[in-house]
């Protein structure tokens, strides 16, 4: 699960816990899509998942006004969002407190029957 | 790349082992993958460096040839683990960098959590007609909530005008850009029928489709 992935689920779960298997993998730069991405995500969000698995990447904790600009700020976004993949750990739920299981990169967020 | 290449390689993804019945498991030809995956890229640009998701994923035909046309990402949907794994691998085969997978019941996820979060959603969700009457409408809902330009889906010819009638309801323009013949190898011997590839499109992007004709690919 890349952590683009993840802040799309964010208003499901927000943090990473217990990730135990981290991988980084390199992914094409692509300015572009990386700055049209900024404006979609929750920008809090992704820097405490990033700084959680150790890969903050010194990403400010606000957003930078003229990031479209940076291309050395849009190469540490990028692979915060694209590279770093979470292989194995938990999601967890901020109201519910329930986790959801990340197994080789898939996080799994089905609920059990008794918790529809 | 042409349409021919990109159906080759869509034919080397694998398919379900035991399809499960219930969950309408059938794969998505590679042909019909590569004549909707060419169509959505090439008419309409819709896939490259687009944030795309696939919703009812399954081994991830679709996915892939997304991934190959140049998807910023895209994400892949499904409820049904064994066919995720199977989405894995062929992931892991093609070394594809641009996709995630994430497993959960689309008809269980609340629409307006995902508002406009993707680009583009492309699917082959279930036709909704056997066990599991009107989850392709389920499918349809979930989508048109979580993509910000548009939905490209397939679905039966016979609930057409059901669609029509939905797409009003939800104030969203609907079009059909494709007839598509089914050529299923009998995975389930009730299943020919002719398929009709959607288009849904948002009234942002409205003067954009106005260009837009219906398409015949002669499959």
């Amino acid at each position: 699960m890349k952590l683009l992935t993840h802040n799309m689920l964010t208003s499901h779960v927000k943090g990473v816990t217990k990730a135990t298997e981290v991988k980084v993998t390199d992914v094409d730069f692509n300015s572009e899509f990386v700055s049209r991405m900024i404006p979609k995500i929750e920008w809090s969000v992704l820097v405490e998942a990033a700084d959680t698995l150790g890969h903050l990447n010194d990403l400010p904790r606000d957003l930078p006004p003229d990031y479209e600009s940076s291309e050395d700020f849009l190469r540490k976004v990028h692979h915060v969002l694209l590279e770093v993949e979470v292989l194995e750990g938990n999601l967890k739920c901020p109201e519910s407190g329930r986790e959801f299981p990340i197994t080789k990169g898939v996080p799994n967020m089905l609920l059990n029957e008794d918790e529809v | 790349m042409k349409r021919k290449e990109l159906e080759s390689c869509l034919q080397q993804v694998d398919v379900f082992e035991k399809p499960k019945l219930l969950l309408e498991q059938y794969p998505t030809r590679p042909h019909i993958a590569a004549c909707m995956l060419y169509t959505i890229h090439n008419s309409f640009d819709d896939i490259e460096d687009k944030l795309v998701a696939d919703l009812g994923c399954g081994c991830g035909v679709l996915s892939v040839g997304a991934a190959v046309l140049g998807a910023g990402l895209c994400v892949g949907f499904d409820i049904d683990e064994d066919a995720l794994e199977i989405c894995s691998r062929n992931i892991e085969e093609f070394d594809l960098k641009n996709t995630d997978t994430i497993q959960c019941d689309v008809c269980a996820l609340v629409p307006e959590r995902f508002s406009n979060k993707f680009d583009t959603v492309i699917m082959n969700p279930p036709f909704g007609t056997k066990h599991n009457k009107g989850m392709d409408m389920q499918f349809l809902k979930m989508a048109l909530s979580m993509s910000q330009t548009a939905v490209y889906s397939l679905h039966k010819s016979s609930t057409r005008e059901h669609i029509q009638k939905k797409a009003d309801d939800w104030n969203v323009k609907m079009e059909v850009i494709a007839e598509l013949k089914y050529d299923l190898p009998a995975s389930y011997k009730f299943h020919k029928k002719t398929s009709i590839l959607y288009d849904q499109h948002s009234l942002r992007r409205y003067k954009m489709s106005q260009n837009r004709t219906s398409i015949l690919f002669g499959c």
